[in-house]
Order: structure tokens, then sequence, then C-alpha cells
């Protein structure tokens, strides 16, 4: 199918990708900016591991059309790095509690985890677990992550208080 | 990548009535959460759909003048739970809405695709039902107004005609004022699933509120499409508050419903669940009115 | 001290910013798809295909059906070789098969340009079967008169097998016995890794490159090679990351096919990615087990005797067929060693989606069986729960006459101890009794013993190599795999404290590539850390004393006077350091008088084995009338020896505990009665449990050294998922007197269950 041109803002800077319009966003993602940390576990939106944030939102983008990503704002895991490649708090807090095992499903729960994170509310833990309940981990038992995010929440909310 | 024959993007509603018309068996892509993965899975493979998702002017919730609110069919389901005009005076809606999947599908599906698809275990359809949705669908030729409750024609079939799209969902004030209602999905998991049965109830109590003013109940899953218990709306209407209401409800609404067997679950069991929630949710309804058992 | 210590995983920061890699990160742009046919019914055979309408498709290259693949039969499990014909494998598939034995089977297969074109290619191949009665219990299977889905195994029995300990049928002549008898039922379940299975294959210079998400990469190479009829030096296998495996990848999934696909269309590089669906139905199970469970115990709360007659069932193919159902009865015997006791197995064909290895294969079955069937024995005859299997269990010196392992040590005493404190258990069976109303709460308790790794059942053998870097520091190549377990880290503590390294000087490469990493036959029963660790240990000696030789030799002293201590040459009695490791490394490596490249590469030929042991204890609150479980409390209790990383160890019995509660509460494979169809073969209709409903997990280690571990330490990978749904079951049991002998104990089943007691009216 004919090519379209797809122009938006991805990890912080503007994109322009011609695509087939047949493609899902995590096509482009993946497919032409080699953003591998979008997983496929499914293909239709039940799993999570493909998990981006799109105007503040999250979405599975492999359910998500390419070309309705025209004019958005799109961060993937690859964002959250510095330039510098140091990773972020929420990143270093799932290493260091531990919720990464084989890794597959890391990068869609860190995404999902972000609205969470960047709110200031209060969430209690069953509050942060409906927020990645569209997430699947076999290997976990979740525990871990649900306190990874709970920590970066708090440590955040700290730090955003301190100011 | 999605095997579509052609994909056709309007830009306005306008533009995507003329093409619904110039390709009547074109599919409408709102969200995709149910046309996408059914392309997915080849039922949809290899078809022409026009992808409506991002015509803005279908989006959002308002009121009216006369206090009737408004919900444009591409709300999400965040969007609704969200929504100030929903937390205020249609919280089940709400409610109900934010327990579809997870939160990647509430935030990309629409409340519009949700009862278009017309699958009886629609999460937002029973909530609608019970509230006496009013829908406005549109097609070149103009506006078409229609009573949600006569929208369902069977399993996956909804009286959308040739060429026709929905572009508004409305509730009047008369239906949601002083009335208090839940929604309780049954389902094997607490996210990512569909209902084993759904029911949604809500009543408007008597001033004293001693009585039982109105009181309406629907089910999904409990026949080939979401359906109101209306004979036993009937029989409940003027009744005293007491836990005998509760159990006689729960008898009553046998009469209105048709659950059967599947693999998912058995006909019997489904019945156990319709008594059941049916029970719980009036409960909660009455209590939340201010009623006393 | 490193070993014991909760350092984080080597791998943590590569996968937490998403630069580590897995197979579908690293297959080439431009690759063919492929795309499998599977069969749409569950019996009978091919005749022919019409692949006219398909090869009209534009971007299809070629399509390949079950009458072109080479007419040979192979097997695919994850054992290593044996030598001995008797001991081998079943060969019993072909790349593609023309007798179609499943609703799923692999018949032809299409390689395209595209996703696209791949798929409406296959949607418009036309096949024409001849069609059989679909035979999908074990229980028609071994009908007299039965079809034979294999021609190999006439009467569908794929092994059958039996054995006695002490003489059963006079010792249940003893006066005084109570007799108990339970028929107990188990699942088909899915692993559900997230990553599904796949690989991509090409070619080089005649050979055959296969990358693939494997826990088995030696393995694969081997049966790819007996597929494809090719030495074994003609294959190369390569593992990068991959999104777990839990045994599922313990076996040989797309990568005989996709060898085999590429060699057709000249070594182009072709990608076989399988779908979820595909992974749900097309690659292995876990067995469904049925037990019928007769014992006879003294009124002292001994058992006198008892007999199990097990059948599992196995599907399609044979994988790894009776050594699962064989475990289970074994496991029935090892638990409770006492008085007499009889065990008979069969493991039989069906038209069923193939089931293999998974998760502490056929020990999680098994495990519900007999400690379901303790709690009924305790109920019927008045004994205390706890005890009964106190007095009963495995002890310290316990030597299985059947497989020779014996208990080296066992902490279970004092797990069962710590679990029962965890949910006040005492104080909970006294408050539960009599209950009445629509909520009512239970506690229940099972313990259970894992064998660590297969010897002797099978050979245990792993190698690994390490390279001295300039730096000091060093290279480690091991044919382990890391399956997110956490293996690769407790290697690297290994190497370091055996070493005398700091821990970032043991650079372990997760990689495995067949052409150059040292042999293992990789990540399966609960080996690894127990005997690839071994292997570690006696590399790093190798590798420290050929250090120490040449520190000796620049320092012109005796090499057995100097060790090595946070990377640096000390002296074995004074702590003195000498020199750094870089020094010995540059000099080792650019000496102009005595050039040495320093590696070291042992194998470690493991002739022992152990026994894991431990429980779960849990607390449940069910909702009759909504025919729900709600778990409370829950906690499991390990003994797995000395624990290596008690992070890493958190996180397998978090895992295990939540597969467990899934095998217990929600999840199976449904299968249409009729036509043997998968009816939910997608995360949606498969109840894989989400976050919410997940409860906090408790746990705790006792941890007794094991003097045959490399560093004390013996299973835990596996374990954590026996004893879970055995307790919810007992807590359900214990909360409303309704003993529910199959699981899951989803609610369909509880409200027929409670309808059955008269709970539900």
């Amino acid at each position: 199918m004919k090519k379209q041109l797809v122009t938006c803002t991805i990890n912080g800077k503007v994109r322009e990708n011609y695509i087939d319009p047949r493609a899902s966003l995590s096509d482009l993602l993946r497919g032409e900016e080699h953003l591998h940390s979008i997983k496929h576990g499914c293909d239709v939106g039940e799993c999570g591991a493909c998990t981006v944030v799109i105007d503040g939102e999250t979405y599975n983008s492999c359910i998500y059309m390419a070309i309705w990503a025209e004019g958005k704002n799109i961060t993937t895991l690859e964002g959250l790095s510095t330039l510098d490649g140091t990773i972020s708090d929420i990143q270093q807090a799932f290493i260091d509690e531990g919720a990464i095992q084989c890794g597959f499903c890391t990068p869609g729960f860190i995404m999902s985890s972000l609205p969470i994170i960047e709110s200031d509310e209060e969430f209690t833990r069953d509050e942060i677990k409906k927020q990645v309940s569209g997430n699947f981990c076999r290997c976990t038992g979740y525990d871990t992550i649900v306190t990874a995010i709970e920590k970066t929440h708090n440590k955040r909310k700290a730090e955003r208080a301190k100011k | 990548m999605y095997d579509f024959n052609n994909i056709y993007q309007p830009k306005t509603v306008k533009e995507a009535l003329e093409m619904k018309k110039a390709h009547p068996d074109a599919l409408l892509l709102a969200g995709g959460s149910d046309i996408l993965i059914q392309c997915r899975e080849g039922r949809l493979a290899g078809r022409d759909v026009i992808s409506i998702y991002t015509l803005d002017e279908l989006r959002g919730i308002c009121m009216e003048d006369d206090g009737t609110i408004l919900i444009r069919p591409l709300t999400s389901f965040s969007h609704i739970t969200n929504n100030p005009i929903i937390k205020k005076y249609i919280p089940t809606l709400g409610d109900a809405v934010d327990q579809i999947g997870g939160p990647q599908i509430r935030n990309i599906g629409t409340i519009g695709g949700n009862i278009c698809n017309g699958v009886t275990s629609a999460d937002s359809a029973t909530t609608l039902k019970t509230y006496d949705a009013i829908l406005e669908i549109a097609s070149v030729d103009g506006i078409r107004i229609l009573p949600y409750a006569d929208f369902s024609k069977g399993p996956g079939r909804v009286d959308l005609r040739e060429g026709e799209m929905l572009t508004g969902i409305r509730i009047k004030k008369d239906s949601y004022e002083n009335t208090f209602g839940k929604y309780i999905k049954y389902s094997m998991r607490r996210a990512m699933d569909i209902a084993t049965l759904g029911c949604s109830v809500n009543v408007r109590l008597t001033e004293d509120k001693k009585k039982v003013d109105r009181v309406r109940i629907a089910f999904g899953v409990a026949g080939p499409v979401p359906l109101r218990a209306l004979s036993a709306e009937e029989s409940l209407k003027g009744q005293l508050i007491s836990e005998e209401l509760l159990e006689a409800a729960s008898q009553a609404v046998m009469a209105d419903v048709n659950p059967r067997n599947s693999w998912r679950a058995s006909k019997d069991f489904r019945i156990q669940l319709i008594k059941e929630l049916t029970r719980r949710a009036l409960r909660s309804s009455i209590e939340q009115a201010g009623g006393e058992f | 001290m490193i070993v014991g210590k909760a350092v984080n995983r080597v791998d943590a920061e590569a996968k937490a910013s998403g630069t580590a890699k897995y197979v579908a990160d690293l297959v080439d742009r431009n690759a063919l798809v492929a795309k499998v046919l599977h069969s749409t019914i569950a019996n009978g055979t091919v005749l022919s295909f019409d692949l006219d309408e398909a090869y009209k498709v534009p971007g299809v290259v070629k399509i390949v059906t079950c009458f072109d693949v080479p007419d040979k039969q192979f097997p695919t499990p994850g054992h290593p070789w044996s030598t001995h014909k008797a001991h081998q494998d079943i060969s019993d598939r072909k790349l593609l098969n023309t007798r179609v034995r499943f609703y799923g089977d692999d018949i032809a297969a299409v390689i395209a340009e595209d996703e696209i074109a791949a798929t409406r290619a296959l949607k418009l191949i036309k096949v024409e079967y001849e069609e059989y009665e679909p035979i999908l219990t074990y229980e028609d299977a071994m009908k007299d008169g039965a079809m034979a889905i294999h021609e190999e195994k006439p009467n569908n029995v794929v092994v059958h097998s039996d054995y006695e300990m002490g003489n059963f049928d006079e010792a249940i002549k003893e006066e005084g016995l109570i007799k108990v008898e339970g028929t107990y039922e188990t699942p088909i379940v899915s692993h559900c890794h997230i990553e599904n299975a796949g690989s991509y294959a090409y070619m080089e210079s005649g050979r055959i490159i296969v990358v693939s998400s494997t826990q088995i990469p030696h393995i694969i190479r081997r049966v790819i090679s007996q597929a494809l009829d090719c030495g074994m030096g003609k294959i190369r296998v390569i593992k990068p990351y991959i999104g777990g495996g839990f045994g599922n990848k313990q076996d040989a999934l797309t990568e005989p096919l996709n060898a085999f696909l590429t060699s057709v269309v000249g070594g182009r590089c072709v990608k076989l990615f399988y779908t979820r669906e595909e992974t749900f139905v097309c690659t292995r199970t876990r067995h469904a087990m049925k037990f019928f469970i007769e014992s006879y115990v003294r009124k002292d709360g001994t058992f006198a005797a008892r007999k199990i007659k097990a059948y599992s069932t196995q599907g399609a193919y044979a994988s790894h067929a009776h050594a699962l159902v064989a475990n289970a009865v074994n496991g029935f015997r090892m638990m409770y060693p006492v008085g007499a006791i009889k065990g008979d197995a069969y493991t039989v064909y069906t038209n069923l989606p193939t089931a293999g290895a998974m998760r502490a294969y056929g020990i999680p079955q098994i495990g519900f069986a007999l400690e379901a069937h303790v709690d009924d024995i305790c109920q019927k005859a008045g004994f205390d729960k706890v005890q009964f299997r106190r007095d009963n269990m495995m002890q310290v010196g316990f030597v299985d006459p059947f497989t020779t392992i014996a208990c080296h040590s066992s902490g279970l005493d004092e797990c069962i101890t710590r679990g029962k404190e965890y949910v006040n258990w005492d104080q909970k069976i006294e408050e539960y009794k009599n209950q009445t109303g629509d909520i009512r709460r239970g506690v229940g308790m099972a313990v259970f013993c894992y064998k660590t790794g297969v010897y002797p059942i099978a050979l245990e053998t792993s190698a690994v190599r390490m390279v001295l870097n300039q730096d000091g520091s060093t290279q480690v190549q091991m044919g382990a795999t890391e399956i997110g377990q956490g293996a690769d880290t407790v290697f690297s503590q290994m190497a370091a404290e055996t070493l005398g390294f700091t821990l970032d000087k043991v650079n372990l490469i997760s990689t495995q590539d067949t052409d150059v990493t040292p042999y293992d036959t990789g990540a399966y029963a609960s080996r690894q850390t127990y005997v690839s660790g071994m292997a570690v240990k006696k590399t790093a000696l190798s590798l420290k004393k050929k250090i120490c030789e040449f520190a000796g030799y620049m320092l012109n002293r005796d090499p057995s006077d100097l060790d090595i201590e946070d990377n640096n040459i000390v002296h074995v009695g004074t702590r003195e350091k000498y020199l750094t490791t870089e020094e010995v490394a540059m000099e080792a490596c650019y000496s102009l008088e005595n050039s040495n490249h320093i590696s070291a590469e042992e194998t470690h030929h493991c002739s022992d084995n152990t026994y894991a042991l431990g429980c779960c204890f849990a607390e449940v609150e069910v909702d009759i009338p909504m025919c729900s479980v709600k778990i409370l409390k829950i906690i499991n209790v390990h003994d797995s020896g000395k624990i290596i990383n008690p992070q890493t160890a958190r996180g397998q019995v978090h895992g295990g505990m939540s597969m467990g509660i899934g095998y217990g509460l929600y999840e199976r494979l449904i299968i249409d009665p009729k036509t043997g169809k998968t009816n939910n073969d997608n995360l949606l209709d498969y109840k894989l449990m989400t976050v919410l409903d997940t409860p906090d997990l408790g746990y705790d280690f006792v941890e007794p050294e094991d003097p045959s571990g490399p560093y004390g330490n013996k299973a835990l990978g596996e374990p954590p998922v026996i004893p879970v749904a055995p307790a919810l079951r007992n807590a359900v049991y214990n909360a409303t007197g309704v003993a529910v002998n199959a699981i899951p104990l989803h609610p369909q089943r509880l409200f027929e269950e409670f309808s059955k007691a008269g709970l539900i009216k």
C-alpha cells in the first residue's frame, strides 16, 4: 500500500516516517525507529509488553494505528534515559527491587507506571496494581514490581515537595 | 501490519459519512480494540476500513440545556470515568467502564465501539440500558434518533443501516436525577477479562426512602444481547425496602433472562450469578439512595 | 563473601534500559516470513493440497507441505541424548506431518516476503483430509479397539511402568488399618512466558545458523541434526536473552522446521515467530494427570501401605513423555517413604496439544493429589494435619531404593514451624471450626520434596570456560542458560567468590553460541546452580591455580603460598598483598619471556543429586454464593540449602507461588470435547493472573548447608510452584467442608461442588 508521512514526537524529537497506512504504531517504533524496548507478546492488546505513553496516557502500541500518531507526543522506554544514557529512577528501582527476571515484560510495566510516578496524588498499593493491571508478568508474581513503583512514586513526591 | 484491503481516513464527520455511503461494506474503525483484534485473528482480514478514531468532534461529554447528558461515541472509557459530569450524575457508568480490560484498553476503547459491536458482555451496555440511553445516528441523509433499548438486533448485530454511524449517546435528566446505581461485573479475574455475567441496577426511592419508586435492572451475558429485566422492574415498583425485596427481585428477574451454556460457564451457574448479583447490586443501590434494610 | 549476598542481577540494567536484545530484536529486517499451516481437524490424514490460489498471492516465495519434508521422524525433548538405544527419546514426528494427530498439527508452511502475504496464502491453501473421530481422553485412547494415533504404539500407551517398595499385599493385612481412597485430577495448563516461541534461520558457507528463544541451545543443535539428517557440525544455534521458558523452551519447537525452511530458499534468512495462539496450542503444555490413590494408615498416624495408579495424558506427540508421570509416582514414594508403596503409571497418546516439560516436571500434579489425599486421610481418621505429615515425611539419611538419591539435608521441620507461625495456624484451626453463613474462612497447608537435578535418570554434565583478560577480569562462557531465573547472576557470584575477584571483574557471557560455548545441557530441572555451579567452581579453581602459578613465576615464589583476594595476589597465610591480578594478567599476556594466555576449561560430570524441601501455608476466604476464593495470607517456606542470592531467590519463590496460585485457582486449557480445538488459546480467555488477582506473597528460607551442593545449595527454580495448589484446596476444604479433588478451583467447579454439598440451593 502507498506509504504515508506520519510526523510525531518520539522521545522528545520530531520524527518523520513514511509508513504503510496499515502499520501499527509498534511496527513504526520497532521497524522504523528501532526502538526495541517495545515487545510483542500477543499482538492483540492483551499482554501489555508493547505499552507506550502517548500524550500522557498509556496505550498498547500493537493495536494503535501508526497513522493515528500524527501530531502526537510518544514516549517509549528508551526515552526515559538521559541523553548520556543514564537510566531513570524508576528503571533503577526495578533493578534494585529485583523486579526484573526474564525482562520481556519490563519495558511495558515501566511505561504503565509513568502516570503514577508522575502524579502528585496518593496511591494505595491496590491503586498502583490497577494502573499496571493491563500488563502480564509470568516470572515475578508482580510483588516486587508494585514495590518498585510505590517507592519511586514516594521518592518523586518527596523530591517535588522539597522544590 | 494489519491486513486491510483499503484504509480510508476522513478528516470530518461529514467526510466519514460520505465515505460510509460510498463504501457501505467498509468497517468503521474507532479505537480498534475489537476490530483490529478480529483483523489479526483473520475474521475481519482483507476488509475495507474507515478510520474515524481521529475525528475529535465525536469526542467529549457535555450537559445540554435541559440537563440531558450527551456522550460523544469516541469518548474513551477512561475519559468517561474521569469526567466530572459523569462522576457527579452517573457514577455507575464511570464505574462500569472502569472495569473494562486494563488501563491501556480503557484509554483506547470507545463507548461507541463498545455498544456498536453488539456483544452481550459489553460492560457499558447494561448501564446505558438501565439509564434509558438514547442514540443519535447519522448518515448523509440526516439524523435518526433511536432508544438504545431498540438498538440490539441479535448477537453482534445492531440497528445501524447502510451508510449510518453512531454520533451521540444521550441520557435524560429524569433518567439520572435522584437515581443511584451499581454495576457488578462478575469475571474470573479482576482485570483483563470479559464478564461471565454483568448486572447493572439503579433505583429512585420514594421521598420517605421507604419504598422503591423506580428500579431498573439490566444484565449482560444473561441472553444473546444485553437485556433489561422489565417484568421484574414492574413487579418491584412501589415495594417496601426489605430483605424480602432482594429475594423477590432475585426471583423476579428469572422471567426476563435467558442465559445459556457455553465453555465459559454453564447456564445453571449463570442463573446462580444472576440471582446473587441482583441481590447485591440492588442492595447497594438502595443503600446509596439512603434506604435502610 | 559474594555468595549469599543480595546483589542486583548482572543483566538487570540491560533489561531495564531496553538494550537487552531478544530474538526478534536481532533478526534482519529483510528476513522472509514463514507461517505454519496447522490442521483444522484433530485426527486424520492429509490426502492432498491445492496450492494454486495460495501461490497467486504476490510475495509468496515458497510453500512446503508434509509431502515435501524428509521422511524421517525425530525426537524433540530437551534431554541429554542417550547412547543406549533403550533410553533414547521417542522419535515420533516429522518436520510437517501427513498423519494429523491434534487440532493444530503442522502440515504445511508458507515462506513469503512479508507477513500479510504469508497469512493470506495460508488462508488460500486448500487441504483434503481423511478424517477420523478425535480421541481426546486417555480413557478413550486405551479402550479396546481404539484407533492407534501412532502406528508404533497400537494401544496408544506410550509407556507403562510400575514399582513396589516392600510388599503391599502383605502390609495391608495388618489389623486395625484405616483405608482411605481418593481420585485426583489436574488440568492441562500453559507456560505463558511473555515472549512467544520463535526463531530465525539462515545459511552461511553451507552451514545452518538458527537463532532461537530456547533454554537448551546445545540440545537444539542435536535435534536439528537428527531432523535434517546432517552432521551436528553443520548446525550452529545461538541463544540470546529470552523472555521466559518455564520448560516449554526445553523442547525443539520452531527450530528444526525453520532450519529446513532456510535450506529450501537458498539459505536466505527466514523468521518463524509463533503467535500467542500458536504458542498456546502448538508448542507444549503441562500434562493433565489423573491419580487413583489408596492408603492404609495405622491409628497412630503412620502409613502402613499405599498405592497409586497414575494416568498421564500425553497429547499428540511423545516429547518428554513418560519421564513426567514417572517422576510423579516417584515423588509419591519419596515424600513419605514409609510403609509398603506401590506405583503404577501410564502415559497415553491422545489427539490433544502435546504435553512436555513444565516447571517442576510432574511434581505439581502429584503434589496436588498427594497433599489433598493426606488432608482427606487426616479428616477421615481425625489426625492432626501437621503432625501426620511430620510423622511420615522424608528424613535426613533416607536413600530412595530405586533412584539411590539420598536426603543429604533437611530443614523441612523448621519450614513447617515457620509456616504455621505465619498464618497463626493453631489459633485459626480453632477459630474456623463450625462456621455457618455465606462467607467462610479456612487454613490449609502442603509440603513437598523435589529432586534437584536429573541424576541418575539421565546424564548430568556441564562445562565452563574462563579466559583471563589483560585487565585482570575474566570472561566466563557457559552452556548453562539464563532464562530469566537469574542464572547469570548466581554464576557470576560463584565465579567471583571462588576466584577471589570482585563481582565487576567477572563478565559472564549471556549468549550461548554452540560454535564457541562449552557444552551444557541447559536450563531445566533445577540443575544449573547445583550441576553447572559445580562446573563454575571447578573451572574457577583451575583458573585461579594458573593465575597463582604465573604470579609465582613473577614473584619467584611457590604458587602454593599464594591466594587471590579482592583482585590481589596475596600470601595465603599473612594475606600480605604482592601484586594485583591486573599486573599478573598484563605480564602473562605481553611477557617477552613467557607469554601465557591464561584460560581454564573444565567439565563437571555430576554423579549426585539432592532433595529440596518446603511447604506452603495459606488462609482463604470463600464467598459461597459467588463461588469465589480470596487468599488472605499465603507463604512458601523453602529449604533450598544455602541461598546464593536472596534477591533472585525471592524472585523464584514469588514467581513460582504465582504460578502455583494460578494452577490451584485459575488456569486450564479448555479443549472442545467434540473437535479437539482449543477454546482459550489467548491471554483473554486463558486466565493467567493479573497483578490485581495476586495477593501479597510471603516467603522464607531455612538454610541448612547441603554437603553435595557446590556452595551448600540445592534446587530452588521449580519447587515454589509445587505446594501452593494443594494448600489452597485444603484451605477451601477447611473453610467449607467441601473437598474438591480437581484443580483449578475455578468458580464453575466451585458452583458444582457447592451445589452438590448443599451449600448452594
